[in-house]
């Protein structure tokens, strides 16, 4: 219940903050929300000797649209993310992940980009994420980049940050015209995790037949990934619901599946392909399909 | 490290250890015991207090991030000597037992009300998923919040 | 009218503290001086303690002391087991280990510092050598020869072996008609999870030589001996008091070696030293419940009379014993038959020893065991024989209203088992959901229809009968004001025995309810008692209470009638008055107090003051009983099980305040409920605690239950004055076979005829994926 001892730090601004993250690369740990680091900590899972507190960092909470895109800092939280009219006009996808995440307090204080840069493989942002192509931008001493989502996340809570490096913001495509997208998820019944997490997001080109689709997977192995046979299999064809399933039936393909006390990774392989037809089914739905 | 907190109105001004906890400093520095611990996992509510009007886990909050903010605990709720329509609530409907995770639950429901001022029961059933009770099923908490909801601002 | 009270919906006078934040739990007292205990637990299911290296503990900032079992030997006793059986063996079981650990958590050092902080850093420091043994976790395995011991000592790992047998065999077994079924159960194990984990603060004063000590317990005068007992010293010397107790559930009806250790520091420093556990102790070092394996034999008649039951019971006891462990398990044997007619009966119940934490008193304790058996048992004999589950039961239930023995040798008390079942079965509307059932299954949808009629035994109980006493103390004082204090033995911890009680003194007494208060849960002020647990508080603390106010009527109409010159019999109290029977003469209530205690003019031979102590004992338990039906819809894809309807009518005799009996049976089927489908505590076979925290043991959450239709009928018991039975556990007891009878009710479709709890998706899966299910129309 209770961590060991650190010392705090709390950076005003984001070179601040890239500045101690260098400094502490080896013994320090970056703090957002808190939402996936103090419980840890709690546990002495986490004992980091410093806490880079990104808390009190200015402009590092907000949404907006730029270039045809959506931007979120990364210290947004959940519920600003559930609740944001912009995200419900031009994203819907991020509203409904966010919804879905722990309960109104984890929602309340924890952080979009903590979440991300934690890269637990049963959170639910970093389907939603796949599934957008989302970038993430990260900043450090030697400068800013984006990295592709498709090279974010690397492994059981690892990602392609580096040491040093401070995630800032993601940026998503908003939802193009004739277009769709869902996240149906299968809660762990304690922890609220996802056993599998499922986010969509299907296009349709004018005659309803899939012109484009992208499927992102959570909860069933280390990392998050996109199922792209998935993809593959349903691109060019129409969304019938038996096209959908079947398609769906590739959604574990060459994964090495999880299995735990819960779902066994044959149980989990079969609700990742059920959850998988849901999400396109609900996204094709919402894009104007049948 | 030196913080300052402003608790139910009320300014606090200490040095603590920045691991500290921010259920910690309510219960133990601000002498505040009404908002409990239940788990290590920030998972049961017990702890639930607002932390700038927003409901958090207080259990999951170190106290030097709260450091300038304010924060209200179930003792900060009756105003002059009168109840908080969702504490006359709970007593009416009998939303409590042994009452341990009443006092977090009753600040989730707070945020509920700020954002949903009538709530269906499905609304309230969500609205207090992150709070564990082991007493009550719920179903009366449920008629609690709705008692509330029905008689506030009035 | 004040006499009107019994039976009303009553706000609490508990409440006002507890939403406000203004009550007091044990973590919520501090002392002047006060310490922090924290404690260095075995990480390993078995293991011999090689070396205890607490240097670096005792050398880190604020530590005023380490304590280790060997510390501890000789000079505090073992953790008690009240529990007297023939055969039983009670292995001795430390308060810190000595020499071997033998389950996950177990308290292996003591760590006292001046902050709570500090007493968990310092417990990292400590450095425990283990020598690894072989664990035993399954029971089957245990009973094996070879088996890995859990106690060298004892030569085996099996605790106690009981029989219950009653009714004539020979001619069941000889009997070819009769159809036999067979069915192994599992009831899995869970934990009571209050969440007020436990917690004690010990403060031993050197000078006057007395112990205090604050715990979150549901027993506080067992407590105080007990912990007079395990520290040598002159009972008494001790005080126990139970503050606010934020749940129990059973867990908090022990004695538990932490709190030994903690009233051991206090005493060894002269100073208060506070305990409270982390959920993470909580799971692993708090007693559990349940975990049995039931193997079921049911002999039928063609027509569904069932003619005899058979079931041999292994219970998982854990590593030692605490309070009530090996009691758990005869408690099943006891009603196993639950509410039928049976006339023959055959249980052997075999007690194990594991490397887990102790079993014990889990709400229900026993009979959640024994319904679910005979519940199951009865849907099992309803699709053998084709029959609807409901013919089954009304073919089997005895006759309304009279009390029958069962070869079990229990003594139901009154019973309308008829009464209650109709009454569930208009209430949801049973024969429509069995038309809707078979519309859904032609579209290929699962839909589930659960019944579960049961009988429990609760008000404990008779002395006779229980281990440690089954009576309960009343105490009713009329102050010098005229207020009235009231002191029950049975401490409540949510109950709301504080209004109820209320309820009953301000009714006999005639004065306003608001002039009543309650205490419990201090020794020093409550003179004697037992606790509150097996549904006890009201059917036996309530009486004990409302025969205490007998003794003060008694004693003011003495009074009232000298003073009014009629006879004692005569006197009547009403509206805060003592009058004639015609009204025509009186005085008010407050005037004879004032003489009482005045004593001025007291009839000859009466003592001065109003106060009266009762001590209750029970001629005999109470026999709740109900009807439930739990409607649940299965996915067909993924084996989710979802809740739909829940409908219970519960008879616990006389109610008196509805909207508590309300709040109990809401609970008791959360718990219920969540056992079926979803909570479950697992080891694997090293004796690791793998559901360890809150992230793995699901808890029942708000959003997972529907609108729960409740309703009553009303039986009054003739074994109290009061007419109550008791409902605290009834809920519990009767939905966790309602919901597993719903989810096989709806998977029957596949063939299935049993699945163990918890119901978990998958486990509904594995079924579904076998096959089609017949009968369903091509799509």
């Amino acid at each position: 219940m209770i961590p060991e001892s650190f010392e705090y730090h709390v950076p005003k601004t984001v070179d601040e903050a890239a500045r101690m993250a260098a400094e502490f690369a080896d013994d320090g740990k970056v703090l957002a929300g808190g939402h996936s680091l103090i419980p840890m900590m709690k546990l002495r899972l986490a004992s980091p000797k410093h806490l880079i507190d990104l808390g009190r960092v200015e402009g590092l909470k907000y949404i907006r649209e730029a270039d045809g895109k959506i931007e979120i800092g990364a210290l947004t939280t959940h519920f600003q993310a559930e609740y944001a009219t912009l995200l419900k006009e031009k994203c819907p996808l991020l509203p409904e992940t966010a919804r879905a995440i722990g309960d109104v307090q984890v929602r309340n204080k924890g952080t979009i980009g903590g979440s991300l840069a934690h890269a637990d493989p049963a959170a639910d942002w970093p389907a939603a994420a796949l599934a957008l192509d989302a970038e993430l931008k990260t900043v450090s001493t030697s400068g800013e980049r984006w990295i592709p989502v498709s090279e974010f996340f690397v492994d059981l809570l690892t990602t392609s940050m580096n040491p040093g490096e401070i995630l800032t913001a993601i940026r998503f495509p908003a939802l193009p015209v004739r277009s769709g997208d869902a996240y149906a998820k299968h809660a762990h019944p304690a922890s609220g995790f996802a056993v599998v997490g499922v986010a969509a997001r299907v296009t349709l080109d004018e005659k309803g037949i899939v012109e484009k689709a992208r499927v992102g997977v959570t909860g069933v192995s280390s990392k998050a990934y996109r199922a792209s046979s998935v993809e593959a299999a349903i691109t060019g064809k129409a969304p019938s619901s038996k096209n959908l399933d079947t398609a769906s039936l590739h959604a574990v393909d060459g994964i090495d599946l999880n299995g735990d006390l819960y779902a066994s990774a044959e149980y989990r392989g079969h609700l990742a392909k059920v959850y998988t037809a849901r999400a396109l089914a609900l996204a094709v739905e919402r894009a104007g399909g049948k | 490290m030196k913080i300052g907190i402003k608790i139910n109105g009320k300014w606090h001004e200490n040095d603590v250890e920045p691991r500290l906890l921010l259920v910690h400093y309510l219960r133990d520095v601000a002498s505040l015991t009404g908002t409990h611990i239940g788990c290590e996992s920030s998972l049961c509510g017990a702890c639930t207090v607002l932390l700038n009007g927003d409901a958090v886990k207080s259990c999951t909050v170190l106290a030097v991030q709260a450091d300038g903010a304010e924060v209200t605990t179930i003792e900060g709720l009756a105003r002059d000597g009168n109840l908080h329509p969702l504490q006359q609530g709970f007593w009416e409907e009998h939303g409590l037992q042994c009452g341990f995770c009443t006092p977090g639950m009753i600040m989730s429901a707070c945020q509920l009300l700020a954002r949903n001022p009538h709530p269906s029961r499905g609304e309230i059933r969500e609205g207090i998923e992150g709070n564990l009770c082991r007493c009550t099923g719920y179903q009366h908490i449920v008629k609690a919040v709705e008692w509330a909801a029905e008689h506030s601002g009035k | 009218m004040a006499a009107k009270l019994l039976g009303e919906r009553i706000k609490r006078k508990e409440d006002p503290r507890l939403i406000q934040g203004r009550a007091h739990y044990v973590d919520d007292i501090k002392l002047v001086g006060m310490l922090h205990l924290a404690f260095v637990r075995s990480p390993y299911g078995h293991a011999r303690l090689t070396a205890i290296n607490t240097g670096a503990a005792r050398n880190a900032p604020g530590v005023v002391a380490v304590f280790t079992g060997e510390d501890l030997k000789g000079r505090l006793g073992f953790v008690p087991c009240a529990v007297e059986m023939d055969g039983l063996k009670i292995p001795e079981h430390p308060c810190l280990a000595i020499g071997e650990v033998r389950y996950v958590g177990e308290p292996v050092a003591a760590v006292v510092a001046t902050g709570r902080y500090l007493a968990a850093d310092a417990a990292a420091l400590v450095e425990v050598d283990y020598d690894m043994l072989p664990a035993v976790t399954s029971m089957e395995q245990a009973l094996e020869k070879g088996s890995p011991l859990v106690h060298e000592s004892l030569g085996d790992n099996l605790a106690f072996v009981a029989k219950i047998e009653g009714g004539d065999w020979k001619s069941v077994e000889a009997d070819p008609s009769l159809k036999v079924i067979r069915q192994r159960m599992i009831n899995q194990r869970l934990g009571p999870m209050a969440i007020e984990t436990r917690g004690v603060i010990a403060s031993y004063s050197p000078g006057e030589d007395t112990l205090t000590v604050w715990s979150s317990t549901q027993i506080p005068h067992l407590l105080k001996t007990h912990l007079a007992i395990l520290n040598k010293m002159d009972e008494s010397r001790c005080r126990v008091i139970a503050p606010e107790v934020g749940g129990a559930f059973g867990s908090k009806l022990n004695v538990y070696g932490e709190e030994g250790v903690a009233c051991f520091a206090s005493r060894q420093l002269g100073k208060p030293v506070k305990w409270i556990e982390g959920r993470r102790e909580n799971l692993a070092g708090t007693i559990h419940g349940r975990d049995q394996i039931d193997d079921v034999e049911i002999y039928a008649k063609p027509d569904g009379t069932v003619v005899g039951l058979k079931c041999f019971i292994l219970a998982d006891l854990g590593a030692y014993h605490q309070f009530l462990t090996p009691g758990i398990p005869t408690l099943t044997a006891m009603m196993v038959l639950g509410c039928y007619n049976i006339k023959n009966v055959f249980v052997e119940t075999k007690g194990v020893f594991t490397n887990k934490m102790a079993t014990d008193a889990y709400r229900g304790a026993g009979r959640p065991e024994a319904t679910y058996i005979i519940e199951r048992a009865m849907d099992l004999v309803a699709r053998e024989l084709g029959m609807d589950p409901v013919d089954v039961r009304m073919k089997n239930f005895p006759a309304p209203g009279k009390d029958i023995v069962l070869p079990t040798g229990v003594n139901y008390d009154t019973a309308n088992y008829q009464k209650t079942l109709k009454k569930v079965l208009k209430l949801s509307g049973y024969s429509k959901l069995r038309k809707e059932q078979v519309r859904l299954r032609k579209k290929g949808k699962l839909l589930g229809i659960g019944l579960s009629t049961y009988v429990e035994i609760c008000a404990m109980g008779p002395s006779s009968r229980m281990p440690a006493g089954g009576w309960e103390s009343g105490t009713v004082r009329v102050e010098p004001t005229g207020k009235v204090t009231v002191l029950t033995g049975a401490s409540p911890h949510g109950q709301g025995e504080e209004t109820s009680f209320a309820q009953i003194v301000a009714g006999e007494l005639g004065i306003p309810y608001d002039d009543v208060t309650v205490f419990h849960g201090d020794t020093a002020q409550v003179p004697m008692g037992i606790g509150t647990f097996g549904s006890r508080a009201t059917a036996v603390g309530g009486s004990a209470i409302y025969y205490a106010a007998q003794r003060i009527k008694k004693k003011m109409a003495r009074i009232a009638a000298h003073k009014l010159e009629i006879k004692p019999g005569e006197v009547v109290f009403a509206d805060g008055k003592l009058q004639s029977k015609d009204g025509s003469k009186s005085v008010a209530f407050t005037e004879i107090v004032t003489e009482a205690y005045y004593a001025r003019q007291l009839p000859p031979g009466v003592e001065p003051g109003l106060s009266e102590l009762y001590v209750f004992e029970p001629p005999n338990f109470t026999y709740p009983f109900g009807a439930h039906v739990a409607v649940t819809e299965i996915d067909a894809q993924t084996g989710e099980v979802s809740l739909r309807n829940y409908f219970a009518v519960d008879d616990c005799g006389r109610i008196l305040n509805p909207m508590l009996v309300d709040g109990q049976v809401h609970g008791g089927l959360a718990q219920g409920i969540g056992q079926a489908l979803w909570e479950e505590l697992i080891y694997d076979e090293n004796g690791q605690l793998l559901t360890g925290t809150l992230m793995d043991y699901a808890m029942p959450r708000a959003r997972q239950f529907p609108w729960f239709e409740t309703a009553n009928t009303e039986t009054r018991t003739p074994v109290n004055p009061l007419g109550v039975k008791g409902v605290g556990e009834a809920g519990t007891i009767g939905s966790t076979p309602a919901l597993v009878n719903s989810v096989v009710d709806a998977m029957s479709a596949f063939g299935v005829r049993h699945i163990d709890m918890p119901l978990k998706p998958e486990k509904i899966w594995v079924h579904l994926k076998q096959g089609a299910m017949p009968g369903r129309d091509a799509a």
